[in-house]
C-alpha cells in the first residue's frame, strides 16, 4: 500500500511536507484535502484524523499528524541526505531548537494575513485594523529574532546547509508574501537566505507547490474565490476570533 | 535528574526579571528558560534540550524510542503540545499566580475561565482519545511526551487550578507518571511553583513589577 499524504497546499506546513517529499523523490499518493471546501469536516477524513487538520501522513495503517513529525519520519524512513536532519548531535539539536521556537513564534502568526486580507473579508467578517497592526508587530519581532538568532551570519537557519528548519520557515514566510505583504523588503539577510533556499529547492517544484496560494489573492480581487460551504463558517469564525 | 545526568543548576528567576538581563541574554538571546550550556554549546527550547540530553547521555530507550513509528509518536506529541497544551496551561498559571502577584490585584475570574476553556480541548483529546487507547501519551511506555505533559499540566495545578478534575483517565495517567518519576523528585522539581509567593518580593522593584504586569496583560488579553 502506497504512502498517502493528506495536504491542502494553501497551508504552510502542508507545502513544507509536499516540497520535502517531492525533492527527495519519495513516492506518495497526494490526497488533496481542501480546508475551505469543508473537506476536513467529512466523515471519511474524520477516520483519517479526528483532530480535523492537515497535513496527515498515512503509511499503511500508521497515521501521523504534525508537519515536523511527518518530516522527521520521512527523512528517517527514506534515509534522505544528512543535511535535512543531521545525525550529528549538536547539528540536530539546532534543528529542534528552531522547530521549538517556530511552533511558538511563527506558527499562528504568519498565517494571519491570509485571513485578514482574503478569507475574513470573503465571508463578510472584516478584521479590525488594530489587529492587523498587532500582527505586523508580531511578525516584525519574529523576523528580527529569525535574522539575528537563527540566521546570524550563517547560510541557513540551523547551520551551513539546508535543513527541515529552512523548509518550515520558508513556507510560513511565504504566506504573507503570497497575499501581498512583502516581508522580505528591507531585510537583506533574510531575502538572501530565501534566495539560497529557493535555489536549492528549484523553481519548478516551488511553482508547482505554490500554485494555489499564489493564485488566491488574484482570485479574491476578481471575486473568483469559491464561497466556503456553510459548515465551514463556524470554524472560520473561530479562527478569526483567535486573531489577537 | 532521573537519568543521573550530571549538571550544574543555574537559577534564573523570572520574577526578578533575570531572564531580561544581559548576562542571561548571552546564554539565550531569546530571553527564555530553559537554556543549556555544554562547554561552548548553547541550546534553548525545552524539547531540543530534552532530545539532546537523551541522546548525549544515552537515556533509556523508552524516553525517545529508536523505532521509527514509536519515535514519530513522541515527535507528534512534542510538536502538538506547544500550542495545544503548553501555551494555554502556561497562560492559566500566569493568570492565576504571576499576574495577581505583581499587579497586587485579585485573580480575574472571567480571564481565568476563558483561559481554562482554551486548555479544555487538549485535555478532552488526551483523556477521551489518546489515553483510551494506551497507558501513556505517545507509546506504551513513559516517554519524553509524558514528561513534557506532566510538567506543563503541573504548572496550573500547583497554583490551585486542578486541570485533572473532570478527566479520570488523565488523572490516572498523572498518578502513573508521578509514580514512575518518583514523588520526591517531582516535589523537588516543583518546589518553587508549589510554595506560596512572598508578597514583599513583588514590590522590591516596582518598575520591574510594572513592566512584567504590562507584558502579562498583553499576553493574556
Amino acid at each position: 500500500m502506497r504512502l498517502e499524504l493528506y495536504l491542502d497546499l494553501l497551508s504552510q506546513p502542508c507545502r513544507a511536507v509536499y516540497i520535502f517529499a517531492k525533492k527527495n523523490d519519495i513516492p506518495f499518493k497526494l490526497c488533496t484535502t481542501e480546508v475551505f471546501k469543508g473537506q476536513l469536516l467529512s466523515k471519511e477524513f474524520f477516520q483519517i484524523n479526528r483532530l480535523r487538520k492537515v497535513p496527515v501522513l498515512k503509511d499503511g495503517d500508521f497515521i501521523l499528524t504534525e508537519s515536523s513529525a511527518i518530516l522527521i519520519y520521512l527523512s528517517s524512513k527514506y534515509q534522505t541526505a544528512d543535511h535535512w536532519y543531521p545525525s550529528d548531535l549538536q547539528a540536530r539539536a539546532r534543528v529542534h531548537e528552531y522547530l521549538g521556537w517556530h511552533a511558538d513564534c511563527i506558527r499562528g502568526t504568519f498565517g494571519v494575513p491570509l485571513w485578514t486580507r482574503v478569507m475574513a473579508p470573503l465571508i463578510g467578517v472584516p478584521v479590525p485594523e488594530e489587529k492587523v497592526q498587532r500582527n505586523r508587530t508580531s511578525m516584525d519581532r519574529a523576523l528580527q529574532q529569525l535574522e539575528d538568532k537563527f540566521l546570524g551570519d550563517r547560510a541557513f537557519l540551523a547551520g551551513q546547509q539546508v535543513s527541515l528548519a529552512d523548509l518550515m520557515a520558508l513556507e510560513e514566510l511565504l504566506q504573507p508574501v503570497a497575499v501581498g505583504y512583502d516581508l522580505f523588503e528591507g531585510r537583506q539577510r533574510l531575502a538572501a537566505w530565501r534566495e539560497r533556499v529557493e535555489a536549492f529547492l528549484g523553481s519548478d517544484l516551488l511553482q508547482e507547490t505554490r500554485g494555489p496560494i499564489l493564485n488566491i489573492l488574484e482570485q479574491a480581487v476578481n471575486k473568483k474565490v469559491p464561497n466556503p460551504p456553510p459548515e465551514v463558517y463556524p470554524y472560520m469564525l473561530l479562527r478569526i476570533s483567535r486573531i489577537p | 535528574m532521573k537519568n543521573g545526568i550530571p549538571f550544574e543548576l543555574r537559577s534564573v528567576e523570572l520574577g526578578r526579571g533575570e531572564h531580561l538581563k544581559p548576562e542571561f541574554l548571552k546564554v539565550n538571546p531569546l530571553g527564555k528558560v530553559p537554556a543549556l550550556k555544554d562547554g561552548d554549546f548553547l541550546l534553548a527550547e525545552s524539547v531540543a534540550i530534552l532530545l539532546y540530553l537523551s541522546r548525549k547521555y544515552h537515556a533509556a530507550a523508552h524516553w525517545y524510542p529508536p523505532e521509527l513509528q514509536a519515535c514519530a509518536r513522541v515527535d507528534e506529541y512534542l510538536a502538538w503540545q506547544h500550542t495545544a497544551v503548553q501555551l494555554p496551561a502556561t497562560n492559566i498559571y500566569l493568570c492565576k499566580s504571576l499576574l495577581p502577584y505583581f499587579s497586587e490585584q485579585s485573580v480575574d475570574p472571567v480571564c481565568l475561565d476563558r483561559l481554562l476553556g482554551k486548555l479544555k480541548p487538549a485535555l478532552q483529546h488526551l483523556d477521551r482519545e489518546v489515553l483510551a487507547a494506551k497507558p501513556f501519551l505517545a507509546t506504551e511506555e513513559l516517554s519524553l511526551a509524558d514528561l513534557m505533559a506532566f510538567t506543563e499540566l503541573m504548572q496550573p495545578t500547583a497554583v490551585g487550578c486542578d486541570v485533572f478534575q473532570d478527566w479520570p483517565r488523565l488523572a490516572a495517567w498523572q498518578a502513573r507518571v508521578e509514580a514512575a518519576l518518583g514523588p520526591e523528585l517531582v516535589r523537588d522539581a516543583h518546589r518553587l511553583v508549589l510554595q506560596p509567593r512572598d508578597p514583599r518580593d513583588a514590590q522590591r522593584d516596582p518598575k520591574l513589577a510594572q513592566e512584567l504586569v504590562q507584558r502579562l496583560l498583553e499576553r493574556l488579553s
